[in-house]
């Protein structure tokens, strides 16, 4: 038994000495000729469908324009925070203290991208955020690019397109939570400015398993539209529910920020959610050869739509490898977010820019309706707001 | 008027599906003593069966719903067989620990085999929609709810009650050692009734996937909801349960509706004011073991 012991503690011994001595090889051959990249997205849990697409359309980005850039071969470290900040934080740590990792990206959820924040700040090494919408995430640090989008974009286009489209009494069904609040305030400030009344106003908490109740209060106050915002997955009961209670037989319309009509989940929603009007970035029906293309690769690789995480997914690795072009493959985190802003170009979603005094993304925003295209359910674009910049920020 | 009793309504049709997805745990906690966290594991089979059969073959959904049972019981039987048997004289750290990773490990299978959005079931037109009963909104999917679970409840009630099944099954309970010296096989009992549970929580969770979602998270997500069902109600009948179920789907969407400020702390502050009243729960027994 002595014996057996013994023999396993030398045998893994020497295993790890191999293996380390292994990675030191491999590490000091990579460290002059790589650029790595720290990816943290939630892989599990209830946003795990956020990291996934932004994973498959980094992974699509690179099999089509190659994984050197500059001279430089990309390598991306994907890790999983589950959408837990703690979780984050500890991600980061380690992909900047022992992987040495030139940029940190992905961040599925504000708090998330909220908890890196001091790091990239610290390590001096640009943020890329791929996904969370909070207005404040990019003033949180210098080092914080985003190519996602605001809660702020879309829900004060919403709120101008409502009021001047015959949409006078709305009534709000929001997630209590701070994209939710965002959402729900910025609406509230355009819609009313406008001249539209907020009649009823609902924020549901964000594990909420039965819309019923709400839902009901919503129908009796009798609102010419419901303004929704909750977070994506969840937009697909809402929608079953809204149908269920016939709220859309009382005439009462859906209008919100895209997320209740998500790309990724839209066509399971049923006929209830046709004629859905939202503000957004991104639909995978727009209508561009470019976008064409991007969705006819996607599906191919991945079998599913992409939406509009996977979007900014993509664009975000394309800024990283823009910056890394015009710093001539120069690693140094001040000079690549300096080379980010102010970078221009067209996206599967339209124009896109980055905005050298935010470092927020400047996109179009499309007024969208749920239609049905070949038997499947889009977002069909009718009218486009452009370059909306972020009017979230609270001025400094 | 009509607000309150399509409330009423909702908060029925809620706290039924709360039954049938609780009271399978109520049953092993109550009956068998044995801490089962991963009871929602055996509603989300359930539920994913019905979704496959349904969605992806084309059964017709009311048959499927006894599909869902028969899997998820199947299951239930096979994991006692193999798993929880050894289980049952450990102490209840080793029971939570071992059924909690139980449950993590069917959300990151169906996970892998399902992928992590929600998916919902295609539901007859019969059942979409509401139809107006004297002014009152009645939701026909929601009505189907209260009918199945209806006539489940009586039916449990009457078993328990009974026959001859229900008898040993409560002599099982009572004391091991006498009723297998009577000739009562309550290795076999405990099985079966481990395994009706299940069944019963796997069609919960077939039923619930319109009204709660259905993702591989379900199981962790609606655990707490469960647990509060069989604490509030006490764990030595399904009575207990039952009336707790009901008690709070009705709190639950009346505190949604009328204070939606305060709703989701309604169904929490309700569990605490009755546990400092009766801390053994609406129905327990006295003497908490």
């Amino acid at each position: 038994m002595f014996e057996r012991h013994k023999h396993t503690h030398k045998y893994s011994w020497a295993a790890v000495v191999a293996a380390v001595a292994g990675l030191a090889a491999v590490a000091s051959a990579r460290a002059e000729d790589s650029v790595k990249v720290g990816l943290i997205l939630p892989m599990t849990g209830g946003q795990a469908s956020t990291g996934k697409q932004i994973e498959n359309a980094i992974k699509l980005y690179m099999q089509q324009k190659g994984d050197t850039v500059a001279g430089k071969k990309v390598e991306i470290i994907l890790k999983d925070d589950a959408a837990i900040p703690d979780k984050t934080k500890t991600a980061a740590q380690e992909l900047i203290v022992n992987d040495k990792v030139n940029f940190i990206a992905g961040f599925g959820v504000t708090p998330a991208a909220l908890a890196a924040a001091p790091l990239a700040t610290q390590a001096k090494i640009p943020e890329v955020v791929m996904a969370a919408g909070t207005s404040i995430i990019t003033e949180r640090s210098p080092y914080i690019v985003r190519t996602s989008f605001t809660l702020a974009q879309s829900s004060t286009i919403i709120g101008d397109w409502a009021v001047k489209n015959g949409i006078k009494k709305v009534a709000t069904l929001t997630s209590d939570y701070a994209p939710g609040n965002d959402a729900l305030n910025f609406f509230k400030q355009h819609f009313t400015a406008g001249g539209g009344e907020v009649v009823e106003e609902v924020k549901t908490p964000l594990a909420n398993p039965d819309f019923a109740p709400f839902l009901q209060r919503m129908k009796d106050a009798k609102p010419d539209a419901i303004f929704v915002f909750v977070p994506a997955g969840q937009g697909g009961n809402f929608m079953k529910q809204y149908a269920e209670r016939g709220l859309d037989k009382a005439g009462i319309k859906v209008i919100g920020p895209g997320d209740v009509t998500d790309d990724d989940l839209l066509n399971n929603m049923g006929d209830a959610v046709l004629g859905t009007v939202t503000a957004h970035l991104y639909s995978a029906a727009h209508p561009s050869q470019m976008n064409k293309d991007f969705v006819a690769a996607y599906k191919k690789a991945f079998g599913n739509r992409p939406g509009f995480m996977a979007v900014s997914g993509y664009d975000g690795i394309h800024l990283i490898y823009e910056a890394l072009k015009k710093t001539n493959g120069d690693t140094d985190g001040t000079k690549l977010v300096e080379a980010m802003k102010g970078q221009k170009w067209e996206s599967p979603r339209g124009p896109i820019s980055i905005d050298p005094e935010t470092r927020d993304i400047v996109q179009n925003i499309y007024i969208r309706k749920v239609e049905k295209v070949d038997g499947e359910l889009y977002n069909v674009e009718f009218a486009t707001f452009e370059a909306v910049k972020d009017l979230g920020k609270t001025k400094k | 008027m009509t607000a309150i009793l399509t409330n009423l309504f909702d908060g029925v049709a809620y706290g039924m599906l709360l039954f049938v997805l609780a009271c399978g745990l109520a049953v092993t906690l109550g009956l068998m003593n044995f801490v089962n966290l991963a009871h929602g594991a055996f509603a989300m089979t359930g539920g994913y069966v019905c979704m496959v059969l349904v969605n992806r073959m084309g059964w017709p959904f009311f048959a499927a719903l006894p599909l869902a049972f028969v899997s998820a019981a199947a299951i239930g039987i096979a994991l006692e067989r193999t798993l929880y048997r050894h289980l049952y004289t450990r102490s209840h750290l080793d029971q939570v620990l071992f059924t909690i990773g139980l449950t993590f490990m069917s959300v990151a299978a169906v996970d892998y085999i399902q992928g992590s959005s929600r998916v919902f079931i295609n539901l007859p037109d019969a059942l979409q929609g509401q139809f107006d009963l004297f002014g009152v909104g009645i939701g026909r999917y929601r009505l189907m709810i209260i009918v199945i679970c209806g006539l489940l409840t009586v039916g449990l009630q009457m078993v328990l009650a009974k026959t001859r099944f229900g008898s040993r099954l409560r002599a099982a309970v009572d004391d091991p050692r006498a009723a297998s010296g009577l000739g009562i096989n309550v290795p076999q009992v405990f099985a079966f009734t481990f395994a009706f549970g299940c069944g019963l929580a796997g069609l919960g969770g077939a039923l619930s996937a319109e009204i709660l979602g259905l993702d591989p998270y379900f199981p962790l997500k609606f655990m707490i909801y469960f647990l509060i069902v069989v604490t509030v109600g006490g764990s030595s009948s399904i009575t207990g349960p039952f009336l707790a179920s009901l008690l709070l789907g009705i709190g639950d969407v009346a505190g949604k509706y009328y204070v939606p400020k305060m709703g989701p702390f309604v169904i929490y502050t309700m569990m605490i004011v009755i546990l400092i009243w009766r801390p053994n729960g609406l129905f327990g027994r006295t003497a908490a073991r």
